[in-house]
Parts: C-alpha cells; sequence; structure tokens
C-alpha cells in the first residue's frame, strides 16, 4: 500500500518537473522563465523525494531523502532569487508586456 | 511506472538543454543550468529506489549543495562582482 502511494506521488512530482520545463520553454522573459520554472521543479523534485521516503520507509534511504527534501526547499528559492537580482542589475530588460517593475521604482 | 517517471523527468533535462543553447541572453542559459541541477537530485532519488541501494542519496545531497554554490557563484557574475567581495 506503502509502495504504490509512493509511487503515485513520484508520477505526480515527475509531471510536476514536465510541466515546469515546459514553462521553461514557452514563458517570453528571464524572470517570467525562472517564475515559472523554479516554483514548479522545487515542488517536483520534493514531491519526488517524498516518495522515495514513503516507499522505503525509515531507514538510511528515508532519512537521507528527508534531508535533501530540507535541502532543496531552503536552497532553490534563494538561487533563483540571487540570479533574479543578477539579471536585473546587468540590464536585461522586461518583456514589453510587463506591467510593473517595483524594483527599479525602489532603486531611483 | 518507475520507468514513466523517468521517461518524463528525461524529456525535462531534454528541454532544459534547448533553452540552455538557446537562450537568447546569458541569463537564461544561467536558468536552465539551474533547473537542471534540481533535476539531477530527482533522478539520483529515482535511482536509489530503482537500485535499492542509498547512497544514491549521498550524492543527490553533494549535488544540490554543488549546484547551489555554482549559481550563487553565476548569479554574482551576472551582477558584476568580483567572486571575493
Amino acid at each position: 500500500m506503502s509502495e504504490l502511494a509512493g509511487k503515485a506521488i513520484i508520477i505526480i512530482g515527475a509531471l510536476f518537473n514536465l510541466f515546469g520545463c515546459i514553462g521553461l520553454i514557452r514563458l517570453p522573459d528571464v524572470y517570467n522563465r525562472l517564475q515559472g520554472a523554479t516554483k514548479c521543479v522545487t515542488l517536483g523534485t520534493c514531491s519526488i523525494l517524498l516518495g522515495v521516503l514513503i516507499s522505503s520507509g525509515v531507514g538510511p534511504t528515508g532519512l537521507k531523502a528527508l534531508a535533501a527534501i530540507l535541502f532543496i526547499a531552503i536552497t532553490a528559492p534563494t538561487a533563483a532569487h540571487a540570479l533574479s537580482r543578477g539579471a536585473h542589475k546587468s540590464g536585461i530588460p522586461l518583456w514589453e508586456g510587463s506591467v510593473v517593475d517595483k524594483y527599479e521604482e525602489d532603486k531611483s | 511506472m518507475i520507468g514513466f517517471g523517468l521517461s518524463l523527468l528525461t524529456l525535462s533535462a531534454f528541454l532544459c538543454l534547448y533553452r540552455i543553447g538557446s537562450g537568447p541572453t546569458p541569463a537564461d542559459r544561467m536558468v536552465g543550468i539551474d533547473i537542471l541541477g534540481i533535476l539531477v537530485v530527482g533522478f539520483c532519488g529515482l535511482f536509489a529506489i530503482i537500485t535499492g541501494r542509498p547512497f544514491y542519496l549521498n550524492i543527490a545531497l553533494a549535488w544540490g549543495l554543488l549546484s547551489f554554490i555554482g549559481t550563487t557563484a553565476l548569479a554574482k557574475h551576472l551582477e558584476g562582482k568580483k567572486f571575493d567581495e
């Protein structure tokens, strides 16, 4: 039973990864791509590791998967934030359909 | 069923490679590298399930750490600073 639940969660996580990467292809802008891809891929990878934890039980595999979940959930948004800040400071323009740029208003 | 998940992840990795190859700006390529680094952690989790050996999760932890450090260094380079500022 727990093995089947773990496999279902793994498939859901892999689907989230695929949708995030489709967003990485189809969105028009660096910032939109970062927004769409990072959230979906973080949730998908955490879900895959949660499936590993559920289907293998509490043991060396499960506890390492739990540590990897905590690590990914902390570091992936931090890296994305640093990357978008660097892209904005290096002068990459926003998409022409963007309506607001609060960071530019704050700097001036 | 795990094989289906592996094929979905492989398709995602190829989409990331397309973005790394054809990104119009350098920041697009860096976003692709960041996302690909997170995807590899998921690959390592699936290999740990398939082979039944827990050391693949050690690889996943180390890969997550190195990917984070690499992305931070790329972001700092994009911002126009030296690495030791």
